[in-house]
């Protein structure tokens, strides 16, 4: 019954999202104000109506419901219930509910959180979302439904993957989500913008907020994936520029420019054709990331089980609404015009060279990852581009983009000169590169391109801190002058703190990690790094749906003093009868120490990898940060006043346009 | 005019995209197509105190398949495989790669031995000559032995009829 | 070391048996660290590396960093624990003892399996836009920034204010009164 009611809300949600994407739009464009109207209710409906069928699916995998062919494939009645729940958003067919889901929020928020907003915009807005929303629905009830069943009942599920059968899988995926579909609504800004002929400093100003809290939601999905890739996957690794890592990470890249370039058109309403270009250009690669993971089109561990008519209903889609974008795009900006005028050196230009460095950054991702796929199209032989690669052509373009991040946030808006900011950046690059070349001397080893890593994140640090300096000057105290600063204000700081505390992160580990491959017996110790490491065999255990060999490891430091007990396992899930390895790490925030089993030997020893990883938790702890300074940034107060605000008198900005 | 340039570059994209939907990204083709097939001389399964050496097919078209007794897929082309042998269309050489002659023998008597013989690879080090990373794999190779055609994965009934069989074929008429 | 399958149904036929082969590869792994350990002491002590000798183990560790392995397809095989991975490391640690040079071992690789075993692409001719594009896009994306900026100066200068726009812009500042704030 409930997936039936489940399938049901589907179609019901369908017609509504056909009804959202067609109706105000329409009314837009004739000026209808009921056809508008529409809009809100619609959004509502759909989520209303896409709920109940998310939530019959998790139901159904709650109560362990065989009888419905998702559940049968991807749960068990011995799984814990948590990882049942989680399963639901397991396979292909449940996270593209979750897609929806998560598109249906979005949509709903827009719609009640736009009460200043032009009706026009509101039903632009909503329309596109109900568009792309009518598209993946389509795509669910033809070719990827949740509620297929099973006739008869399967006696029991063939049980989550276990590799997902853990926390942080749990949250990365929603999180995740939450990012790639959040764009959808910057994206519809932007189309709602090209449609409307209006692209003014307020489209700018509503845009922003959203865009930066899908960009939150995305750093830490990624952060998550990268985290969880760590502990689960058994080998330290934290990111392998896998295809469908890289499909994550582009549109954060395009996002990261996007928030950027908003700044500059709600600011000084410039940039303003680049920027919807962005908007649409972020989104696109959250489609694109979207056909990659479920198309087969590229190998990796992460990709769903692969159907052609799966791929080809995406790429449909894909080439529909990123291709009916562009065409709008091409069709309708160059009536938008310049903006405001800047100087060659000024913060807007410091922007529009971040921008070309993140855009540059993320095309150079993007060929690297369909690279393998173009040479074998054109039949000139099969190749594989891993790591090396990426990390050659990625580390330069960040590296100048960083260094310009100390700079821009210094140089005046309009008009700077660049003698003014030599002087005043000196300081911060001499206490860069000092410090840049004592700490690693200090820890004994020293490497080019650790101090370069330390170079550019003390120069962040430097900058920022020179740069709040310059901003609090002016009299009363301190507390007021601190208080005076706007939010956002803030919000950059810390998130390009973030970014200094990542590249710390990423730098010292890469510098200074150790790994050990040894053959344990019991009662064998190990030093690595100052830590010495006791091998006390291993045990058998049972989980609930897993039988494991359990080792014991006493860690404790060279000179004495216990640090800690850990406990690698070896698993055996009894469904699917994989071995999984969980690796046992301690952690701290200046090293983790992790362990992990490899394969028995004779005698009841084992082969044990151990690592000795420093500052790893900064490559995580610096993308929380930064997520942090983004939400700093949107709870600035005109945003959150801008409801209150009317929108703008029309003959200023038509004043703006003409002077433009 | 430039503002047509995103549109242009992603109707690019989507036409690649188009094509690699028909390719497969895991299969790696073998480089040793057209080159000499790797020489090997190795015991036999089923008689260890003899050998079996790539020379002894010289001038003859022949198959080296690559099986063992704990390949899943290997049971799926099994029957195919014997099906061919009763036709005697061409030679089948195995190779039990990475296996237990024990459970390689019973393997074949459970199941069919449609090998002329097969010979026993059981540290894999021919198979790595033959660039083997997938079981099961064939290899088509000519009189002069010269690896002709990789067939990576289980043989089909139609990679048999559309590539292997008229590939024999011709091969045996040179 | 974990030997995660990856992620797919039952449907899909994997070309490797690979649960299967533990009991194999477990027997080939034990008697080669027998053979290596073979001199070890009986009774509890430092635990020892699963190679002895620590410089060809650090050459054969860079050796299977710069290999991708097939069967995974997205590890190298130094970090793969699939059993051709096993082998093939087998493979290095061999002909590193022979005293085959690092290129020769790499080559050995290539002529069996392809430039798809390389985790790092060869620069080719059919490579070289992979190599060379990352800073063909830097250099155009910087031409056309160069462009718009100049482009856009040359237009503010070319469009002043005609009498009647700036004696409106001055009555518009006057009755605004807004600073504008950076």
């Amino acid at each position: 019954m409930i997936p039936e009611i489940g399938q049901f809300s589907l179609i019901l949600a369908l017609t509504l999202a056909f009804a959202l994407g067609t109706l105000p739009l329409i009314g837009a464009a004739r000026g209808v104000p009921e056809w508008m109207a529409l809009a809100r209710p619609a959004a509502q409906g759909q989520f209303v109506f896409v709920a109940i069928a998310f939530g019959c699916l998790a139901w159904s995998f709650a109560s362990s419901d065989f009888s419905v062919l998702n559940v049968a494939s991807n749960s068990n009645s011995s799984l814990p219930l948590p990882y049942r729940i989680a399963a639901t958003w397991g396979s292909h067919e449940g996270s593209m509910l979750l897609w929806v889901l998560m598109l249906a929020a979005w949509t709903v928020a827009v719609s009640v959180f736009s009460r200043g907003l032009p009706d026009e915009m509101v039903a632009r807005v909503l329309g596109v979302m109900g568009l792309i929303s009518t598209g993946f629905l389509l795509f669910m009830l033809l070719t990827s439904n949740p509620f297929e069943r099973l006739l008869p009942p399967a006696p029991d599920g063939r049980d989550l993957n276990p590799l997902l059968q853990d926390p942080g899988m749990v949250i990365h995926p929603p999180m995740l989500y939450m990012g790639y579909v959040g764009f959808s609504v910057a994206f519809s800004f932007a189309i709602a913008a090209l449609l409307g002929g209006k692209l003014d400093a307020t489209w700018a100003r509503w845009s922003r907020p959203w865009t930066t809290l899908a960009w939150c939601f995305l750093t830490c999905g990624i952060a998550l994936g990268s985290w969880w890739a760590y502990y689960e996957l058994g080998w330290g690794g934290w990111w392998f520029w896998d295809p469908v890592e890289n499909a994550s990470f582009m549109p954060w890249l395009l996002g990261t420019a996007l928030i950027h370039s908003l700044a500059v058109t709600e600011k000084r309403g410039a940039f303003r054709s680049w920027t919807v270009l962005l908007a649409i250009l972020a989104f696109s690669m959250s489609l694109l990331g979207t056909f990659l993971v479920r198309s087969g089109v590229l190998t990796s561990v992460h990709a769903f089980a692969t159907d052609p008519k799966r791929g080809i209903f995406i790429l449909g889609f894909l080439a529909l609404v990123i291709g009916g974008s562009l065409a709008l795009f091409a069709w309708r900006a160059p009536r938008v015009g310049l903006g405001g005028a800047f100087e060659v050196v000024s913060r807007e230009s410091f922007l529009l060279a971040n921008n070309v460095l993140l855009v540059v950054a993320a095309g150079a991702v993007l060929l690297g990852t369909l690279y393998p796929l173009v040479l074998d199209a054109l039949n000139l032989g099969k190749i594989s581009v891993g790591p090396p690669y990426f990390e050659a052509v990625f580390v330069p373009l960040m590296a100048l983009a960083v260094f310009l991040m100390g700079i821009g946030p210094l140089a005046r808006w309009k008009e700077a000169s660049l003698p003014e900011l030599a002087v005043r950046l000196r300081w911060a690059l001499a206490v860069s590169v000092v410090t840049a070349l004592i700490v690693p001397a200090v820890t004994g080893k020293w490497s080019p391109l650790v101090s370069f890593g330390l170079l550019l994140a003390f120069w962040v640090a430097a900058t920022a801190v020179l740069n709040l300096r310059a901003r609090i000057g002016g009299g009363g105290t301190l507390i007021t002058r601190l208080r005076a600063q706007p939010r956002s204000y803030y919000g950059m700081v810390v998130a390009h703190c973030g970014v200094a505390v990542f590249i710390t992160g990423v730098t010292l580990v890469k510098g200074y990690e150790v790994e050990r491959d040894l053959r344990m017996a019991p009662g064998d110790t190990a030093t690595v790094s100052g830590y010495v490491f006791r091998f006390d065999g291993t045990r058998e255990v049972m989980g609930p749906n897993y039988r494991a060999a359990q080792g014991t490891v006493k860690v404790s430091r060279e000179g004495g003093g216990e640090v800690t007990t850990l406990h690698p396992e070896k698993r055996v899930y009894l469904v699917q009868q994989n071995a999984m390895t969980e690796a046992a790490i301690t952690s701290s925030p200046l090293r983790d120490l992790y362990v992990s089993l490899g394969e028995p030997v004779d005698g009841g020893a084992w082969s044990v990898r151990i690592y000795y990883k420093p500052f790893i938790v900064w490559i995580w702890g610096g993308c929380a940060i930064m997520a942090l300074g983004g939400l700093l940034a949107l709870s600035d107060r005109r945003y959150r006043g801008a409801r209150r605000r009317e929108p703008v008198p029309q003959a200023a900005a038509a004043t703006r346009q003409a002077a433009a | 005019m430039r503002y047509l340039v995103p549109l242009a570059v992603f109707v690019l994209l989507v036409a690649l995209l188009a094509v690699g939907l028909t390719l497969n990204p895991r299969e790696v083709p073998s480089p040793l197509i057209d080159r000499p097939a790797p020489a090997f001389n190795l015991p036999q399964l089923h008689k260890p105190d003899l050998a079996f050496s790539t020379k002894d097919m010289q001038g003859q078209v022949w198959l080296l398949n690559v099986w063992a007794s704990w390949c899943a897929a290997c049971r799926d082309e099994h029957p195919l495989l014997v099906e061919l042998a009763k036709q005697r269309t061409v030679p089948v050489i195995g190779l039990n790669y990475k296996d237990q002659p024990d459970a390689g023998k019973a393997w074949l008597k459970q199941f069919g031995d449609p090998y002329v013989l097969s010979v026993a690879d059981a540290a894999g080090r021919v198979g790595i000559d033959y660039g083997v990373y997938g079981v099961p794999e064939t290899f088509v190779i000519d009189r002069q032995g010269v690896i002709r055609y990789k067939q990576i994965g289980p043989v089909t009934v139609r990679s048999l009829d559309e590539k292997i069989l008229p590939l024999v074929r011709t091969l045996q008429k040179q | 070391m974990t030997s995660p399958p990856p992620m797919r149904l039952l449907q899909d036929q994997p070309l490797t048996g690979v649960r299967p082969q533990i009991n194999a590869s477990l027997k080939v792994v034990a008697s080669i660290v027998l053979l290596i350990v073979s001199l070890s002491l009986a009774w509890a002590g430092e635990a020892v590396p699963t190679d002895q000798d620590p410089v060809r183990a650090q050459r054969a560790v860079r050796l299977a960093e710069q290999l991708r392995c097939l069967v995974c397809q997205n590890q190298t095989i130094a970090d793969s624990n699939a059993p051709l991975a096993v082998d093939l490391r087998t493979q290095i640690r061999e002909q590193i003892t022979e005293g085959r040079t690092d290129g020769e071992i790499v080559q050995y690789m290539v002529q069996r399996y392809g430039d798809f075993v390389l985790y790092r692409p060869p620069f080719k001719a059919t490579t070289a836009l992979l190599w060379l594009g990352p800073a063909l896009l830097l250099l155009i994306g910087a031409a056309v920034l160069a462009r718009n900026l100049a482009v856009r100066r040359r237009r503010q200068a070319a469009e002043p204010l005609t009498d009647a726009e700036s004696a409106r812009a001055r009555a518009l500042l006057a009755g605004d009164g807004k600073k504008d704030r950076a």
